[in-house]
């Protein structure tokens, strides 16, 4: 065998390359993205790569900044809902429910029993919509086509729910400070149990047609590790964290919206590579769906706004025929309610980890900060860890693996 | 020895990997005598919810009037600072003019540059004037013609009967 001491490279390439020597340190800076498909949304990944193997990583954020954090503090506390959802785009649910917890608690209001159930069901609903969106899109990075059609079939049909629900597809605001924007319609619960009925069906066929698939898991174990520690240290949360070992969950650790009354599971992974990573959003969905049903199965009838006076617009039928609850209306409507002075942190479990909101109130209509900490941010951080070592077509399983979407990251 | 355990590890892995691709295949193909879940957009209609929120339209009564007061509450509810309203009054009674009050929009525009389709408006509106109808078919070529006019969201009150839509 030759080795490659003995290769001789012509003298032209030498001086084409300069003082570098060519034999030693080859090493190549690449950008990945920002336009490339496989790092979900606009992130550039600054790989510096010896031959095929990924030296450092950088990720560059900020192509989607637009100032949300800002634009939330010129709005009024009741439409800040509007702009939550747009933030994580695919867990529009949970990022309006951490906000409106949080005003919930600086006014000290507590949501009707309905309606905490009607959010846990749409939240946890929109929980394994999102992880639908990221087992197609993560699986196709890795070189599958078929699952991301299967995915976002049954995506498409969360969507409708969605739809039907409120309106909107992505961008519900469903979630109002004190209550709901409406009660459900009749069409919904039919819908609903259809939905149910048939999902465990889909997850069956996706662990045989993608887990259980010997390629996919020679690509994905062992590969991309973060262990407990560096894992907690990095500020990890969420499905990433969980694949690493370590038991944390807000739902379980700090309750919401009722979470302590339901029966479920936290998965758990040991290994902290992307088939841990792999395996616990895939348990995860179970555990969402088994939500879901509890949630059906306990869906009390009642009011969906708390008796707070101020929270909700009037009925209408009573507003036009009041002159007082017309002008109630009109003074909600126009200017808003007041919250009172204070500063609270909510953290919430969404799909993607710990989501908190820090708001800071001068007892005016409009919040005098907003402050999210959002779990792709934190998540993403850890990806030069991860990639270190890794070839470059593993990095690409590296990024889908953390789950991150670039709108929680940049906001 | 190493060597034999490493030809069997290696034929278990060919065998391993051929199953899988079978289980794959075999998933695939039993896709295709499944009914289709596609839609062929636009011969066939689209499934559109009684809730969607679609282009606005401004609705009149039963008597055909014009049901804006000019009150300009849905502008003060919109988060995106869509609507443009200016007011006027008509003095004739009620059979001769086109409006339910005296008081009425005489500009009423929305610009769907700005608008985010987030219903606040419908919500804030005493007289159910402003409505989301169930359009969604509004591609335009220059930002200008985003902003719809008054005429045009009245229209859409009739129009929103005959779109080519499935409500449910
Ligand atoms: S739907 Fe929302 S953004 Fe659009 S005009 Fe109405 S209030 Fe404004
Ligand atoms: S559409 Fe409704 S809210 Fe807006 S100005 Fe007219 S009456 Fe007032």
């Amino acid at each position: 065998m030759i080795s490659t001491k003995e290769i001789v490279v012509p003298t032209a390439s030498v001086t084409a390359l300069g003082k570098r020597d060519p034999l030693g340190d080859q090493r190549m800076t690449v950008s990945l993205g920002p336009q490339h498909p496989s790092t979900h949304g606009v992130l550039r990944v600054e790989v510096e790569l010896d031959g095929e193997v990924v030296v450092a990583a950088r990720p560059d954020i900020g192509y989607l900044h637009t100032g949300m954090e800002k634009t939330m503090e010129n709005q009024k506390w009741q439409q800040v809902v509007t702009i939550t959802c747009r933030m994580d785009y695919l867990n529009s649910m949970g990022n309006d429910l951490g906000y409106v917890l949080a005003v919930e608690k600086l006014l000290g209001v507590e949501a009707t029993p309905r309606t905490q159930v009607l959010r846990v069901l749409l939240t946890e609903l929109n929980r394994i919509c999102s992880h639908l969106v990221w087992w197609g899109t993560h699986v196709m990075d890795i070189g599958a086509m078929s699952p991301f059609f299967y995915a976002f079939d049954q995506r498409e049909k969360i969507l409708d729910l969605f739809e039907c629900v409120s309106g909107a597809r992505f961008h519900q605001s469903y979630f109002r400070i004190g209550g709901l924007q409406a009660d459900l319609p009749d069409t919904f619960m039919p819908l609903l149990k259809e939905f149910v009925a048939q999902f465990p069906d889909f997850l069956k066929m996706a662990n045989k047609l993608v887990s259980g698939n010997k390629i996919f898991q020679t690509r994905t174990k062992g590969i991309g590790i973060i262990g407990a520690e560096d894992a907690i240290n990095w500020g990890l949360s969420g499905p990433s964290l969980r694949a690493s070992g370590v038991n944390w969950d807000i739902r379980k650790s700090e309750p919401y919206t009722g979470y302590e009354t339901y029966d479920f599971d936290v998965p758990l992974a040991q290994d902290g590579d992307i088939w841990a990573r792999y395996v616990v959003r895939m348990r995860e969905m179970e555990e969402s769906l088994k939500i879901v049903q509890q949630a059906i199965d306990r869906l009390p009838a009642g009011p969906i706004q708390s008796d707070h006076p101020k929270l909700k617009l009037p009925d209408r039928d009573l507003m036009k025929q009041h002159i007082d609850v017309m002008i109630h209306h009109f003074l909600l409507a126009s200017e808003g309610f007041t919250v009172p002075i204070g500063e609270v942190y909510f953290p919430i479990e969404s799909a993607r980890g710990e989501l908190g909101y820090y708001l800071i109130s001068d007892g005016k209509e409009k919040p005098w900060r907003v402050r999210v900490k959002t779990p792709s941010f934190m998540n993403l951080q850890v990806l030069p860890k991860m990639a270190e070592g890794q070839l470059l077509a593993d990095l690409i399983g590296i990024i889908g693996s953390i789950d991150i979407v670039l709108g929680d990251i940049d906001r | 020895m190493s060597i034999l355990s490493e030809i069997i590890g290696t034929v278990k892995d060919v065998i391993d990997v051929a199953r899988s691709t079978a289980t794959g295949m075999s998933i695939t193909l039993s896709q295709i005598p499944k009914a289709k879940k596609t839609v062929s957009y636009p011969e066939e209609p689209v499934t559109i919810f009684q809730r969607f929120r679609g282009e606005h339209m401004l609705t009149r009564n039963a008597d055909g009037k014009e049901n804006c007061v000019s009150c300009f509450l849905c502008a003060a509810a919109c988060p995106a600072d869509a609507i443009y309203i200016e007011g006027a009054d008509d003095p004739r009674p009620y059979a001769e003019r086109e409006t339910q009050d005296h008081r009425y929009a005489k500009i009423y525009r929305i610009d769907y540059g700005r608008c985010i389709l987030c219903g606040f408006c419908t919500e804030a509106c005493p007289t159910d004037a402003i409505k989301h109808g169930h359009n969604f078919e509004w591609a335009v070529y220059t930002p200008g013609e985003m902003v719809k006019d008054k005429e045009y969201l009245l229209k859409n009150f009739e129009r929103d009967k005959d779109l080519n839509i499935k409500l449910v």
